[in-house]
């Protein structure tokens, strides 16, 4: 291997030759899987239980949550273009797909909180019965987390903008951006599972 | 920051970080028109799912196309947009690690409930 150079991302060395922050992002991410799948399993046990209404046939707008979930996924696209805008050392663009996506990240939560009201106007509260229970809970989790990934996505655009970053900032820049497509995947299979599969009759 | 490979002695002392995602190396990623294809196939699926819900199909059939769907969404995400598929495979084995462990003990849970025969 004559020529062949190895670029570090963060100053380190490591007896596995793979950077320990993004070991621990992936190990991490192996245990949100654990969480959100016990919250999805939560979900699915009480699915059709619930003795008094409403029900989902009776709140789910399925169009509506379509557009919040092709948002979702948009806001992915952005950030892997943030990414490659990175990568290429273009750092206004990396700035503006961040922005971006934090903006898509944002009308999502808005989506999800506009959603809860229509909800909860219905008469669907977390206490009203096991599906509001478990639902609430389930996607209420996952809306935090997409919050606290619009605050990581906006950090890294004002560290950015304050040279606070490294010069090739493509590692920061994946970190925050495994963050965000986890939290993608877990939508997807909510979305799916939760919202499209439809509920037997109640109990 | 390069590092040159040959300075480091086979065996002894910590490894270099490997080449590919990990280190600030890009070779051998997708480019943004491949980001964006890959984005528009997974837009395409998502209509395809709300169709599905909407098609009047109903029982096992809706079920398998919906869960499928799904599961095809989540690993073009993860091999592409997370690049699980182009980075050290050591990545994946620690994330298949969880998410199998994940799916296994919930469900045996489901079963044990017999959620599957309602």
């Amino acid at each position: 291997m004559a020529d062949t150079t190895v670029t570090t991302a963060p100053d380190e060395h490591t007896t596995t030759g793979l950077p320990n922050t993004k070991l621990a992002m992936w190990l991490f991410l192996a245990s949100e899987c654990l969480l959100f799948g016990a919250l999805i399993t939560t979900y699915l046990l009480y699915r059709g239980q619930s003795l008094v209404g409403p029900y989902p046939a009776d709140v789910f707008d399925i169009a509506y949550t379509s557009v919040s979930s092709f948002v979702l996924l948009a806001s992915s696209l952005t950030m892997v273009l943030a990414l490659s805008s990175a990568q290429r050392g273009d750092a206004i663009r990396m700035r503006l797909w961040l922005l971006t996506t934090a903006f898509l990240g944002m009308s999502f939560v808005g989506g999800q909180v506009y959603e809860f009201t229509v909800f909860y106007e219905e008469g669907l509260s977390i206490t009203t019965n096991l599906f509001g229970t478990t639902f609430y809970v389930l996607t209420g989790f996952h809306g935090v987390h997409v919050t606290v990934g619009i605050l990581m996505l906006l950090s890294l655009v004002g560290m950015s903008g304050a040279n606070r970053l490294p010069d090739d900032p493509s590692f920061p820049v994946e970190m925050v951006g495994l963050y965000w497509h986890f939290v993608d995947i877990v939508w997807i299979v909510i979305f799916a599972v939760v919202y499209l599969v439809p509920t037997p009759n109640p109990a | 920051m390069a590092q040159d490979v040959d300075e480091q002695a086979p065996g002894i002392g910590p490894a270099p970080l490997a080449s590919g995602h990990g280190g600030a190396s890009h070779d051998g990623h997708p480019s943004a028109k491949q980001y964006i294809r890959i984005g528009i196939v997974l837009a395409v699926l998502t209509g395809l799912e709300v169709w599905l819900s909407y098609s009047g199909i109903t029982g096992a059939l809706l079920i398998t196309a919906l869960l499928g769907a799904a599961m095809l969404k989540f690993v073009l995400v993860v091999l592409w947009f997370m690049h699980l598929r182009f980075d050290d495979r050591r990545y994946a084995r620690f994330f298949l690690m969880g998410l199998a462990g994940a799916v296994t003990l919930y469900l045996v849970v489901l079963m044990v409930f017999g959620v599957f025969k309602r």
